[in-house]
């Protein structure tokens, strides 16, 4: 069976994807798609990334039979990709790592990034230290205050954060302003976006680099249990977690995949971040996908508790994975998240992040109706640190 | 290349300033800022002082290629609840009194939200002349061109300083009415000064179109107008209009912004 290439030589996933920016930025995007293309078939830029993801990102990450949490949920086995085991506390120094190694090879001195939650400025930032790049992160200036311990940790590493206060103040501002910087420093600078979104090669690179998660979630499945998972679980913002671990498993007819979007307050209230779940099809940020936008194709301000999920948008290969029918898209409330967060601290000594803890809750609704002896595998992105602020507040717990 | 025989009024405009050996101004403005019938008294002004053709931007939630005085223009219009809809309703008025082209300038999601060719038959029922999406390069472009080609509306293209030749005889392939350069690497806004290159990327541009050139983006003064218009064929002039509406609230708006327009045209 020959498979359909995705993307295609235009960066499109079905009639997703493909390159909407600026023509100033064209060329930009034409040479790093030129790049990457050379640069990932070359053996010395594969032994590189090898080497740092092995030694300083910490990789392999486990694969976790979480006892307590299965037994909680009375059915199919749990088990937990432990990317919050990575350096930095999350699955997106997996990307910022080959990045940067192509930004050195590409002889930029300079690499900006736009962040919600924080994850990915932190692992931008963390990079570009250790590589002695000038770094800028663009973060809204609502994120800034939920996620103040990152934003302290940028500093730290050097990085220069940026507040956004242009219009919701939050992650797709953010990406606006970073384009708006590229777009003026376009000659010395690499963007490093940090979700499988964006401009043509951007989704398909950093789905790329992230597939390390699934690639190594597969083998640790069939050696662990003997088999492939029955299913696989992750939360979707952008969606780079789930594309990585889910891209592996894709020729795999029988496993089955889930990507959870944040509910917010719920879909019906409209106050949510679930772009496939709750859109329409529209063009924001370089690529055409699922987006939140009123009547007039406006983007609307979305909702959610994770400042990691806040956002209109979703990775172009899910809105084709979601129309082809290959994965299926659910939501999971604030509240729903929350008690995710709290079984998982609760009964495996694991503190998750908000992200992830979307996934937490539908893992545990979903292993309650599969039978025992299946296995799920939930990709817990990151850990929640950053989080407890947040969290203290909806728990009314003082710190 | 338009279907329609008669030449639209992009292409008239061109040719006949080409005959008086004089260059063009163009202003842009934004749609709805302060709300749509005063940009309506504006056109008219801008028209009235010199201005020679119209670019009315398309409010938009999310301007990435804008700088901060277009981006407040266009967030203040939103917030006054204007759209696409009025946005083709302000043509249609403007329309009934006035020939000067009009060109739609904005971003690809509301235009594709509204639909292609319900938008490229509204536009052109409507009275524009052209339309330009700042974010739907030449390869994502073929659908609403078809379209629009139909209805006899130009699809103006941007070049830029990043242009290699390869993007330029591409661009070329594909426009019609004029080309707009690009004058900086950046979003739009006032800059202190022209650069020198912009004589040799106009240069280089021409060798590949017999188009009229535009060039914009950072041009504020009457000075600058009259630098790029030694080689281009028109300038544009955005955000220091835009400017000007968004610190003048009162009954002197009109007055003023004639007199900035008819500063610029003397200047090219």
């Amino acid at each position: 069976m020959t498979k359909p290439k995705t993307p295609d030589k235009l960066g499109h996933f079905g009639i997703y994807g493909g390159r909407y920016i600026s023509e100033t930025l064209m060329p930009a995007v034409m040479e790093l798609e030129e790049a990457y293309l050379k640069w990932k078939k070359d053996p010395d830029f594969k032994k590189e990334l090898a080497y740092y993801l092995s030694e300083y990102v910490g990789r392999p990450t486990p694969l976790y039979h979480a006892e307590r949490l299965t037994k909680k949920a009375g059915g199919a086995n749990i088990f937990l990709k432990r990317e919050d085991l990575c350096h930095t506390g999350a699955h997106k120094i997996n990307n910022t790592i080959g990045q940067i190694l192509l930004a050195k090879r590409m002889g930029k001195k300079r690499v900006i990034a736009e962040t919600g939650a924080g994850q990915h400025g932190v692992a931008t930032a963390t990079v570009a230290a250790m590589f002695g790049l000038e770094c800028e992160v663009y973060m809204g200036e609502d994120d800034i205050k939920r996620q103040m311990p990152n934003v302290f940790r940028m500093k730290l590493l050097g990085a220069k954060v940026v507040p956004v206060t242009s219009g919701s103040k939050t992650l797709k501002d953010a990406m606006n302003e970073a384009l708006r910087d590229w777009v003026t420093n376009v000659y010395n600078t690499f963007y490093i976006i940090g979700t499988v979104a964006g401009p043509h090669p951007y989704p398909m690179m950093v789905r790329d680099f992230q597939s390390v998660i699934g690639q190594e979630a597969r083998k640790q499945a069939i050696k662990i249990t003997g088999k492939l998972p029955s299913l696989l679980i992750a939360c979707v913002g952008g969606g780079s977690n789930a594309m990585g671990l889910f891209h592996p498993f894709l020729e795999d007819k029988k496993v089955k995949m889930t990507g959870v979007e944040a509910g917010g307050y719920g879909l019906k209230t409209g106050k949510h971040a679930a772009s496939i779940s709750g859109g329409r099809v529209g063009v924001l940020h370089g690529n055409k996908t699922y987006l939140l936008q009123d009547e007039f194709g406006q983007i609307i301000d979305t909702h959610s508790i994770s400042a990691g999920l806040d956002y209109p948008g979703v990775g172009p290969e899910h809105a084709w994975l979601n129309d082809t029918g290959r994965v299926d898209y659910t939501t999971i409330t604030d509240k729903e998240a929350l008690e995710g967060f709290q079984a998982l601290t609760l009964s495996e000594g694991i503190i998750p992040a908000l992200e992830s803890s979307h996934a937490v809750a539908y893992a545990l609704k979903a292993a309650s109706k599969m039978k025992k002896g299946e296995n799920i595998i939930v990709c817990l992105s990151g850990r929640g640190d950053k989080d407890l602020n947040t969290v203290s507040k909806a728990f009314n717990f003082e710190l | 290349m338009t279907k329609k025989t008669e030449k639209n009024r992009i292409t008239q405009l061109f040719e006949k300033l080409k005959a008086e050996k004089k260059k063009g101004f163009i202003a842009f403005i934004t749609a709805g800022d302060p709300d749509i019938g005063t940009t309506k008294k504006i056109i008219r002004e801008l028209e009235h002082s010199g201005a020679d053709m119209i670019e009315l931007g398309i409010p938009f939630s999310d301007p990435m290629a804008d700088g901060p005085t277009i981006q407040a223009s266009y967030e203040r219009a939103v917030k006054g609840g204007v759209h696409l809809t009025d946005v083709l309703k302000l043509v249609e008025e403007v329309r009934k009194e006035s020939q000067i082209p009009l060109v739609l300038f904005g971003y690809y999601n509301p235009i594709f939200n509204y639909g292609l060719k319900k938008f490229a038959k509204a536009a052109a029922q409507a009275g524009a002349d052209g339309v330009l999406i700042v974010d739907l390069p030449p390869e994502e472009s073929d659908e609403i061109k078809s379209e629009l080609d139909k209805n006899g509306v130009d699809l103006i293209f941007l070049l830029t300083p990043t242009s290699d030749e390869g993007r330029m005889s591409l661009v070329a392939s594909k426009a019609s009415g004029f080309i707009y350069f690009v004058s900086v690497t950046g979003v739009t806004g006032a800059r202190a000064a022209v650069s020198s290159d912009i004589h040799k990327y106009v240069k280089r541009v021409r060798k590949h179109t017999d188009l009229p050139l535009g060039v914009g983006f950072g041009i504020s003064t009457p000075a600058q107008a009259k630098e790029v218009c030694r080689s281009a064929d028109a300038a544009v002039v955005g955000s220091a209009i835009v400017s000007i509406i968004s610190k003048n609230k009162g009954p002197n708006l009109i007055k003023e912004l004639g007199s900035f327009v008819s500063g610029i045209k003397r200047g090219i």
